[in-house]
């Protein structure tokens, strides 16, 4: 093509002659650029290919595949992203009124925190839970709970983001039978259990069973909810937390894509028709500062699950292959000191999300670095959204840095490291062997480390931190403490359920529980709504299955 | 103290957030110290169980759930109970300023707050080490 060579040709010029004069006189400001994940950032970026050949293949049209632009045709032109700020603290009593105000303040999307014995399976009075008790999230043990926490909702009408994995399987049980006591059948429920289980084992920890059995319950839920709840997300497969353990930008991609892929391997070898659940996987990412980075990297990762799904998987319904995603601004690049510049950080993370095409958007507290967010903070976070949304325009065209050079560049840089991640990670015998050696584990702590240590040596600057610091006063920030007596209170909640359900009901639905558990052909997901009907507590659920399945033992690596 | 100092970092706790506690392991090995890590839920026991058995001179706690105020004062107990209160207990996380002056109170010597420099916590345990060797 004579015309690509003869921008090639002005370019070697413009770099010999125009950038050499110039840099004579005002030398780059580093050596070597690069994005955080260590891809080498040229001057400037120039049209490298003709985008009449590629433009089809590579991008084609928002809602068209591979989804590069946007998986729908008008995206925000038509509905903007769901706002869902992530919450819940205290006692259920405590966290709907939270969920309440969200709503009343323009909020679009419910998303639960649970605390962390929730989260692992331990009722409120075992001794594992004390001091943990509705800290960073509510407290749930029975469906009483659940039915205080949702209470005046109208499940109808909301859509639910459930953070819960090991356990996802009981608090979606809780969610359909709170819907029927709403006169709401469970095929009319909207909303997202997290139930990814694979990343707990490399990043966020709250893991109860080992892995075989932990894909069994998901793939259980995946044929439960293709029967019989159309509108739910069955699983938010997640790199936010990946990226939050120390990953760079193309391992987050990486590591998730590599998860999904397990996760529709093991349902389709349990007999599913890859088109019944593709459509309901959702994924979960993480918006950092590098803007352009992040960009590109949600673009990637529309044309790497579009292409996965359609030529590995054979998908052929175009649904299967577009993904879908919530995002989450970056938690760890909140700093604990000058606290208000963490609104300007959330701001440019969430140009990133936005211009990345999200479908959904949690966006951080200022305060997070020194505690539970406030609700002003909150409001701030909330608000930041709605200036991205309606006053700076960026929402009025599709894709809108699509076709620039440099977004471009990094688009197909991205997707080319994610690629040789997933060749390498399949090569090792897929990814519960790259959780078992380790080497998913030692990836992200080799980038956490070394991001680390650039930070240390001041040649990442981190404004506040190491650099632009200021002696600051004790912070008079208003931070919202959770206070012990929850614990007693939750207790005291627990024993009158405990005293007032009928107890041998609950021991006859748990044995079935047990037998259900025991024989790997079956759905685990109606003998759980069973025993949760009847007011089983989670820890109690949980026992069970620890008995049948056993627990996971953590690989320490260092 | 002549021979190496051990250190043993901990996390007691539900939470798993380890990026902290492994980078703060990692970084005390660069620098020259024996470092355990524990791994993440442990319990206070536990973690006292294997300081004693490691014969270590350091714990280094990290939570970043809130349960520090329960959690931080029951390893010095545990300590003083097992009569190895002479092993040095400072912690990290996510801990709001106001908490501070307990923990402190409860025995924990130092905490290391989100932006910390490792050159804090080596200058910290540097002093400490120097201190008892002048008991």
């Amino acid at each position: 093509m004579a015309k690509e060579n003869d921008i090639k040709k002005h370019y070697q010029n413009w770099k010999n002659h125009t950038v050499a004069k110039g840099t004579s006189r005002f030398p780059e400001r580093k050596k070597n650029f690069k994005t955080t994940s260590g891809i080498p950032i040229d001057t400037t970026y120039f049209p490298r290919e003709d985008p009449r050949e590629t433009y089809l293949e590579k991008l084609s049209f928002p809602g068209t595949y591979p989804f590069t632009r946007g998986i729908q045709p008008t995206m925000y032109r038509s509905r903007l992203w769901t706002m869902r700020q992530y919450a819940g603290f205290g006692t259920a009593e405590e966290s709907n009124k939270r969920y309440k105000y969200l709503l009343q303040q323009g909020q679009t999307g419910l998303s639960i925190a649970f605390d962390l014995p929730t989260q692992l399976g331990y009722d409120s009075d075992d001794p594992r839970s004390e001091g943990e008790v509705g800290k960073v999230g509510v407290a749930i043990d029975t469906l009483k709970d659940m039915e205080i926490l949702l209470d005046g909702i109208p499940l109808d009408k909301v859509s639910t983001s459930m953070t819960i994995n090991a356990p996802a399987a009981i608090l979606l049980a809780m969610y359909i039978l709170v819907g029927e006591k709403q006169n709401v059948p469970r095929e009319k429920l909207r909303g997202t259990i997290q139930n990814d289980i694979l990343k707990e084992y490399v990043a966020r920890g709250t893991y109860i069973f080992p892995p075989k059995p932990s894909l069994r319950i998901i793939t259980n839920i995946f044929e439960f909810c293709s029967k019989e709840m159309p509108n739910w997300n069955t699983i938010s497969i997640s790199g936010y937390h990946i990226r939050e353990a120390g990953a760079n930008a193309i391992q987050e991609i990486a590591f998730t894509m590599a998860n999904a892929i397990e996760y529709v391997k093991s349902a389709i070898s349990a007999g599913l028709d890859v088109d019944t659940f593709a459509g309901r996987l959702s994924f979960f990412f993480n918006a950092h500062n590098d803007l352009f980075e992040e960009v590109a990297k949600f673009r990637a990762a529309r044309r790497v699950w579009a292409k996965i799904m359609k030529e590995k998987f054979g998908a052929k319904n175009p649904r299967s292959m577009m993904l879908r995603f919530h995002t989450q601004t970056a938690g760890s690049t909140l700093t604990a000191q000058q606290p208000d510049n963490n609104v300007i950080r959330v701001t440019i993370q969430t140009l990133a999300a936005v211009l990345g095409g999200t479908q959904s958007l949690h966006t951080n507290s200022k305060d997070e670095a020194l505690g539970l967010p406030s609700e002003e903070s909150v409001r701030i976070a909330l608000r930041t959204q709605q200036i991205v949304a309606h006053e700076s325009g960026v929402a009025n065209t599709v894709d809108p840095l699509g076709g620039s050079y440099y977004i471009e560049y990094l688009t197909d840089e991205i997707e080319k490291r994610v690629w040789d991640y997933l060749t390498k990670i399949e090569k090792m015998g897929g990814v519960i062997k790259a959780i078992e050696s380790g080497f998913i584990q030692k990836e992200i702590q080799d980038s956490a480390f070394e991001y680390q240590k650039e930070v240390e040596s001041g040649e990442r600057i981190i404004v506040g931190v190491n650099k632009f610091r200021i002696e600051e006063e004790p912070k008079d920030l208003e931070i919202l403490k959770v206070k012990p007596e929850v614990r007693i209170k939750q207790i005291e909640k627990l024993q009158e359920v405990k005293k007032n359900r009928n107890n041998s009901a609950v021991e006859e639905k748990l044995k079935q529980l047990k037998a259900c558990a025991e024989n790997e052909n079956k759905n685990l997901m109606p003998p759980i709504i069973e025993a949760v009907k009847e007011y089983a507590t989670i820890g109690e659920i949980c026992g069970v299955l620890r008995e049948v399945f056993g627990e996971y033992k953590e690989n320490i690596v260092i | 103290m002549n021979k190496k100092v051990r250190i043993l970092i901990a996390k007691p706790g539900l939470d798993g957030h380890d990026r902290g506690a492994k980078y703060i392991a990692r970084a005390l090995k660069d620098a020259g110290y024996e470092v355990i890590y524990t791994g993440i839920r442990q319990t206070p026991e536990a973690i006292v169980k294997t300081a004693i058995q490691e014969d270590v001179d350091f714990i280094g706690l990290s939570l970043l759930s809130g349960a520090h105020n329960e959690l931080f004062p029951r390893v010095t107990e545990l300590l003083k109970k097992h009569g190895a209160e002479d092993i040095i207990v400072f912690g990290g996380g996510i801990i709001p300023e106001e908490d501070i002056p307990f923990l402190k109170s409860k025995g924990i010597k130092a905490i290391f707050t989100p932006g910390t420099p490792i050159r804090d916590v080596i200058d910290f345990i540097e002093s400490q080490k120097e201190a008892k060797n002048n008991e």
